[in-house]
């Protein structure tokens, strides 16, 4: 099974039921996307497929479409995903366990909504759980990241056809 | 400023000048460097915590588990600050397993006395107890003590090492150490001669250590009092950080356990045909531990092994407890009905005859009850284990490496010094992390794996249904009001179960745990209040469900039995609740101040318009001085916790943004279990599963938050679980204010909705 993640294509050989989540882990080695519920509870597994934010453990790996994005594919070429650079200065992670998850989640936000009111944060980042509570930094982090992040011209397009 | 004597070096007598605790090469005398074992060619190493490279990088130990608390990051600025560098100059390492970097912090916050108690028997008590710390040799992180442990130990390292490589500098450079710097990986002199640290390294450790270490006063600081850049933050923003679940080894195998959910009980029949056609499973093993009974599955991936574990055909053998909470609970409320007994941690003046001659009028009584409570780490418990050539290897995200590791040698039969435990960061402790059944069903797998190693992942659902519960506890509380309407007698009696004998029975079967348990009254026996009679008394329940430590432990629940109570003596005196704990604790002036930098910050006094009200709570834990004030709003859909102010006292913030951070996080902790958490039993097993039906907050209820920082006291306290005693009973008093309602079990969503 072919998959394309990150923008590499990948070749998998797994069972097409398995989650992507354990397929992301186990069989393509990217573990920075975390297994916290196994039943779309917690966040912690959010990917980006096609621009969506996903729980992967739900989704059957055979059943996807799309590219998939995932935490290891935010940074460019050493430099941070304005996300993630907000993440660094508002200093947000605790334990850092689902802040993988809370990225993507933020991310996928910021992309479809570049200028997302506290309403819009809540609705779109309470499906994220964080134990250690650190809401207060990843709503100022979003706020921070909506003020540096470049609306992507292709989203743009392609939103207005 | 403080000044070790040379003998503390020579001779190890533990004696310090300069009002220092602990010498720290007299406390670490008992062990050897563990650094020393490990060295790579052309590597240095001065004491446990420092290493210099052969390239000249400098690699600070950090011995205690990271699990979101930001305790590598204070940890190496101790020693950066006195080693004179900026934290981005050093690399920070979790470093190994070892007696060496014992906590002694953490028995001494186990003691039987209160953190008021400064007179002369639980100060002999806490001596000895740091007499015993080297000796016991624990390697934990809990008790929120990893900083106050570290505060003189960790700087001494620094003031060391820097004092060592800048005489071998002066040397050198012919130049006094006194105008020496840092310059990266080189020492530099006034005149721009330089010399690299990795050139001087070896000669440098080889010197005497001198006759005095000069720490640096406070008011020179240059890291420590301010915020840093948390050093695990690139890893943790990038999916780069290595937790226990995402170790990954050459020829690793997965695996998972299904334990009896009846907790205690054996396996009566079992058919494991199903398991075993899954596609992927290597092996199906048996478990009968210390810790429990089940199965353990072997597979090629993890979904494979969690696929076949959900295949396995079982009937459990039964608990040997009452099946289903109401029977479970009864025993808690027959046992503060019944005949007054256990053990009066306080016992101010004389309650019993304070209350015989009472007019009836004048005493209010009431029963308060918590549930048990699930630890619900983000990340699942997990271990990964290698068993080859007599040899245990265990990765794990663990809060008591060397208890594992002694707990895992004795499992497997072979001697500690055959376990190796090497920790990743973990995704939330909360105390469930000092437990080690984890690492033994991975460790009992691995003996199974042909010498392979085995990443063992607990799903959600055996996570939830098999940790060692915060207990629940049950209390009868009755106040004497004199006839100005102030309490003069208090009698509060508290039943809940003995952690300390369940861990005990889990750990050390062999060992019988006796005397007291502070746990039991912590929060209610040792808060600064004056009432003339004063009797705090706890009652150990016998109730065989595997309960531990949940973040503030005791305080967890007599933090809201004692100050809801404290609200329910304001309301009979008629007196404000601020008013009323002020002049109760007009002794402390510590306390005091917090509470009228609460009433300040809170704007208590200003009217809230109609719909909205504020709630009030104190409790000191862990030696910090904490108040906290929640303001809750009716809305449409329920009630809504807007805002929370907190005032913390806790001595010195060596990092303020991590000790806001904490508070905060503590908060959240709190909150979320006083609203909609409980872990209830039916036919023997929890009955929650995964976090749709035991959730936490979530960021659409988090309030806002406004944090001050005192540092009025003259003694570093704990941050890690601060915030979150005082949180459940800020909110039930709220509550009351708004709604008339007063309600004294937790989840408070048993009697109001909230949003």
């Amino acid at each position: 099974m072919q998959l394309t993640i990150n923008g590499d294509t990948i070749d998998l050989d797994v069972d097409p039921a398995m989650p992507l989540l354990w397929a992301l882990r186990d069989a393509a080695g990217l573990k920075g996307t975390k297994f916290g519920c196994g039943v779309a509870s917690c966040g912690a597994c959010m990917v980006i497929i096609d621009g969506v934010a996903t729980f992967s453990c739900v989704t059957a790996v055979g059943d996807v479409e799309g590219e998939v994005r995932t935490i290891e594919g935010l940074a460019k070429d050493g430099v941070f995903h304005p996300v993630q650079q907000a993440w660094i200065d508002e200093q947000v992670p605790q334990c850092g366990y689902c802040q993988s998850g809370q990225i993507m989640a933020a991310v996928a936000l910021l992309e479809e909504n570049p200028q997302p009111s506290d309403a819009d944060i809540d609705t779109a980042m309470s499906g994220n759980l964080c134990r250690c509570g650190t809401y207060s930094r990843i709503r100022a982090a979003i706020k921070r990241a909506a003020t540096t992040m470049p609306l992507p011209v292709e989203d743009q397009a392609a939103s207005e056809t | 400023m403080g000044k070790i004597l040379r003998r503390t070096f020579l001779i190890g007598t533990g004696l310090v000048a300069g009002g220092l605790a602990v010498g720290y090469y007299a406390a670490s005398r008992p062990w050897p460097n563990p650094l020393e074992a490990d060295l790579a060619p052309g590597e240095e190493t001065f004491n446990p915590y420092v290493k210099i490279g052969a390239d000249g990088a400098i690699t600070i130990i950090a011995p205690r588990a990271e699990m979101g608390q930001g305790v590598h990051t204070t940890l190496a600025a101790l020693v950066a600050e006195e080693l004179g560098v900026p934290l981005s100059a050093v690399a920070v390492d979790q470093g190994p397993t070892s007696p060496a970097y014992y906590n002694l912090a953490v028995l001494e916050q186990g003691g039987p006395f209160s953190e008021l108690d400064t007179s002369l028997m639980a100060e002999t008590a806490r001596k000895a107890t740091r007499a015993f710390g080297p000796l016991a040799g624990m390697q934990i992180t809990g008790s929120s003590t990893s900083v106050r442990d570290a505060y003189d130990k960790m700087r001494q390292a620094g003031a060391v090492a820097r004092t060592l490589l800048f005489a071998a500098a002066q040397e050198r450079l012919a130049t006094p150490a006194s105008k020496l710097q840092f310059d990266g990986a080189e020492i530099v002199a006034p005149s721009g001669r330089r010399v690299g640290i990795a050139s001087i390294a070896a000669e440098a450790a080889a010197l005497p250590v001198p006759d005095e270490i000069v720490l640096k006063d406070p008011a020179d600081w240059t890291l420590l009092g301010k915020t840093q850049q948390r050093v695990d933050l690139v890893d943790k923003v990038t999916g780069a950080a290595e937790f226990g679940i995402d170790v990954d080894l050459p020829d690793m195998l997965y695996g998972t356990v299904l334990m009896n959910p009846k907790l205690g009980g054996g396996i009566e029949t079992v058919s494991t045909s199903f398991a075993e056609a899954v596609p992927g499973v290597v092996k199906i093993v048996r478990l009968e531990t210390q810790l429990g009974s089940g199965f353990g599955v072997i597979a090629e991936n993890t979904w494979a092994a969690f696929q076949a574990a959900e295949a396995i055909e079982v009937e459990w053998g039964d608990a040997p407890y009452p099946s289903n909470t109401e029977s479970i609970m009864r025993v808690f409320r027959d046992t503060i009905e019944g005949p007054w007994k256990g053990s009066a941690w306080r016992d101010d003046g004389d309650v019993d005859f304070a209350f015989g001659d009472a007019p009836p009028d004048s005493i209010f009584e009431a029963d308060y009850e918590v549930p048990f409570l699930a630890h619900a780490t983000m990340e699942p418990m997990n271990a990964t284990a290698q068993f080859a050539n007599g040899r245990l290897t265990v990765w794990a995200p663990t809060q008591a490496p060397t208890l594992i590791q002694t707990i895992l040698a004795d499992a497997i039969g072979i001697d500690s010094d055959a376990v190796t435990i090497h920790s990743t960061y973990l995704g939330g402790g909360f105390r469930r992390r000092a437990e080690a059944d984890f690492a033994l069903y991975a460790a009992e797998l691995a003996r199974e794996a042909g010498g392979r190693p085995v990443k063992v992942t607990w799903t959600r659902e055996e996570d939830m249904a098999h940790d060692v519960y915060r207990p629940a506890a049950a209390g009868r509380f009755r106040v004497r009001m004199d006839v100005n309407g102030m309490p003069d007698a208090v009698d509060m009696r508290i039943a809940t179960p003995s952690i300390l004998k369940s861990i005990g029975k889990r750990i050390f079967p062999s060992v019988p745990i006796f005397g007291p348990e502070r746990l039991l009254t912590e929060g209610a026996f040792d808060q600064p209040y004056a009432i003339p009679n004063y009797r705090v008394a706890g009652i150990e329940i016998n109730m065989p469900i595997p309960v531990g430590f949940w973040r503030s432990v005791g305080y967890s629940y007599n933090g809201f039995f004692h100050e809801c109570f404290m609200d329910e003596i304001a309301e009979r005196a008629g007196r404000d609740p601020i008013d009323l704990r002020l002049q109760l604790m007009a002794d402390y002036p510590l306390a005091v101040a917090v509470m009228e930098k609460l009433r300040d910050i809170s704007n208590w006094d200003r009217p809230l318009r109609s719909g909205k009200a504020k709630g009030v709570a104190f409790t000191m834990s862990f030696g910090s001085w904490v108040g906290e004030v929640v303001q809750v709003a009716e809305t449409q859909d329920g009630l809504v916790v807007e805002k929370v102010w907190a005032v913390a006292d806790v001595g010195r913030a060596l990092d303020p943004g991590i000790v806001r951070a904490q508070i905060e996080s503590g908060i959240v902790f709190g909150l979320s279990a006083a609203i909609g958490q409980q872990i209830t039993f039916s036919g023997g097993k929890v009955d929650q599963q995964n976090f749709y039906d035991f959730d936490a907050m979530r960021i659409d209820r988090c309030p806002k938050f406004e944090i001050e920082i005192l540092e009025n006291s003259q003694a570093l306290g704990g941050v890690g679980e601060i915030g979150t005693p005082p949180a459940a009973p800020a909110l039930a008093n709220a509550v009351r204010s708004l709604t008339g309602k007063r309600i004294r079990s937790l989840p408070l969503s048993g009697e109001v909705e909230f949003a």
